[in-house]
């Protein structure tokens, strides 16, 4: 039983510091946070919420085991996922 | 006959009389602050506007972790080419923070203030923050330090706060309503849970008004920042200036909303309008009261080094630094003569317009029409910049009460990012963009071309007073303009937009 951190993580560290387990590291080969799966115990015991995913600020960066995002897109920003499609399309046809 | 030169906190109403006890008797923004406020801030230039000239200031970017999300901040962008706070291209562990600022102030000797400012909250991560502080607090002890926060972890740190001597803390607070900070913060971390909407913000507000509460009675300095967001909260910002001020905020700075699509943010990508440099300008006219505004601040990056308004961190990256080898003890001894060079320069520029200050007596009877005036400059308070090496311009106000300073225009603002890189609109025709509203531009130099493209576009260009004061070229331009009579007539700009 353990999360993961996939590469859209920024380092913003603000997982790393509330980890009551210290199962969060630098990767030096990702270059960015990784869960160590024989630590993470989801704050099992510790805490109501997953503590990494009720800081991490990037949607889709944390997996819970059945590998699907705790935070989906829109679920942080509040930016509906078809508006922010729209907008990129714009941009980049520019 | 002379006119006075006004502070910018004695703001003159469109009737032409004067809203501000002390109109006419300053002659500096922090004059009506008590002596100690006084004497720790005349350096600083985040706070003096006079200072904001000579001193610079740097941010090291030690403080990663966010605890709340904005809608105008997006924690996934980073462009060397973007300045606005929340970006950084380096992040430094606390020991490489103070190896930077030993490097920065050797270098630059006029660098008297150390901040941190993220690039996620300071107080989010106390470890490295404070870390940060107590080194340079014992290592380069020349050096003012000061934090700014979202201030919803500050009332736990207060005791901590006190006990590093920092004496300047800023506290962004954009709302004292709990539904107006709904729409602009999503959610905070709090207590081991995300909260998200009315709930949250009301948790924020509270901790804000808290956290400043606390400073103020342990007399630590509080600058308070507030985002201008049109349509969100731009008319309650009247109500917060009045309520910080009453809590003993000492200074209130209103920046404008930065939002671009490309940015990313939640107020970029859903299409919400930052201000018009007129409304800020009138937001922050009527948020000053007798209270202090700040008008000059750059919204710089967390990791900003140099003169407000330039950003020099190129020259110390990791890598430099790391080849300079800096003999601290020596270093300030230079700085110590660079800083009482500059403090005689300020006292003989006071001394001189002392001199020149008459008593309320207005230039003429029947008020002439004020004049905006763009000045390019890069510092010492003179006209010494060439036009087309202007990133930005400040802009003065003169009428028949002297000359306030009103802001700053940025010409090429931000980095548009990816695959529209390099396809910017002419330097120049951003530069006249950017002086909308302005009659007369005062610059060192100036090209033949622009010269003609500013003209057509209703702007005087005006390369005459090149290194004098700004303060003093302004008012001569100003007397010259109502001995010609051009001011009878309406704005060349309104004059030629009408024809």
């Amino acid at each position: 039983m353990s999360l993961e951190i996939v590469d859209s993580c920024v380092s913003c560290h603000a997982c790393y510091d509330v980890c009551p387990s210290n199962a969060i590291e630098m990767s030096a080969l990702q270059k960015h946070f990784v869960i160590d799966p024989k630590k993470c115990t989801e704050c099992e015991g510790d805490y109501a919420d997953p503590q990494c995913a009720s800081i991490c600020p990037i949607e889709e960066t944390i997996l819970n085991a059945s590998g699907i995002p705790i935070n989906p897109l829109g679920s942080l920003t509040g930016i509906p996922p078809e508006k922010m499609e729209e907008v990129m399309r714009e941009i980049q046809a520019r | 006959m002379e006119l006075n030169v006004v502070s910018e906190e004695a703001p003159v109403s469109s009737a032409g009389g004067c809203a501000s006890s002390s109109c006419g008797s300053t002659d500096d923004q922090l004059s009506h602050l008590p002596d100690a406020i006084r004497e720790k801030v005349h350096n600083h230039p985040c706070y003096s506007e006079e200072a904001h000239h000579y001193f610079a200031r740097m941010h090291v970017a030690v403080a990663p972790a966010c605890n709340i999300q904005c809608h105008y901040c997006n924690r996934k962008y980073d462009c060397s080419n973007e300045s606005r706070p929340g970006v950084v291209s380096e992040l430094l562990t606390p020991e490489e923070a103070v190896m930077k600022t030993k490097a920065v102030a050797a270098n630059i000797p006029q660098m008297t203030v150390l901040g941190i400012a993220g690039p996620g909250d300071p107080l989010a991560n106390p470890e490295r923050t404070f870390a940060t502080f107590r080194m340079l607090s014992e290592q380069t002890p020349d050096i003012k330090l000061c934090v700014s926060t979202n201030g919803l972890a500050l009332p736990d740190c207060v005791e901590e706060l006190s006990k590093h001597n920092i004496d300047h803390v800023t506290i962004t607070i954009n709302t004292v309503d709990p539904d107006i900070g709904a729409q602009i913060y999503p959610w905070i971390y709090w207590n081991n849970r995300r909260i998200y909407g009315v709930k949250g913000a009301k948790i924020l507000i509270e901790q804000q008004q808290k956290g400043l509460e606390m400073l103020t009675e342990r007399g630590i300095l509080v600058k308070v920042n507030s985002v201008m967001i049109p349509g969100v909260n731009d008319q309650h910002l009247k109500e917060v200036s009045r309520i910080v001020k009453a809590k003993g905020a000492f200074l209130h700075n209103v920046m404008p909303l930065i939002a671009e699509a490309e940015h990313g943010t939640f107020y970029g990508v859903m299409g919400q309008r930052g201000p018009e440099p007129d409304e800020l300008q009138a937001l922050q006219d009527e948020c000053a009261g007798d209270m202090n505004m700040m008008r000059h601040c750059r919204q710089c990056r967390a990791d900003a080094v140099g003169l407000l308004g330039e950003d020099r961190g190129e020259e110390f990256t990791l890598d430099k630094i790391a080849e300079m080898n800096v003999d601290y003890g020596k270093a300030m001894k230079v700085r110590a003569e660079v800083h009482a060079g500059i403090a005689e320069e300020l006292a003989e520029k006071q001394a001189k317009k002392a001199r020149l200050v008459t008593p309320d007596e207005p230039l003429r009877k029947g008020h002439q029409r004020p004049v905006l005036m763009a000045v390019a400059t890069s510092g010492q308070g003179v006209i010494n910049q060439h036009f087309g090496h202007a990133t930005e311009f400040l802009v003065y106000e003169a009428s028949h009460t002297g000359v306030r300073f009103i802001g700053h225009r940025k010409v090429d603002q931000y980095c548009i990012g990816g695959d529209t890189c390099g396809e910017k609109e002419s330097a120049l025709s951003g530069s006249i963009r950017a002086l909308a509203g302005c009659e007369v531009v005062l610059c060192a130099k100036i090209g033949f071309e622009p010269w003609e493209q500013l003209e057509t576009a209703g702007i005087k260009p005006n390369g005459e007073h090149a290194m004098e004061p700004i303060d003093d070229a302004i008012l001569e331009v100003y007397q010259e303009m109502i001995e010609s009579g051009a001011l009878d007539a309406a704005p060349l700009h309104l004059s030629h937009a009408s024809a």
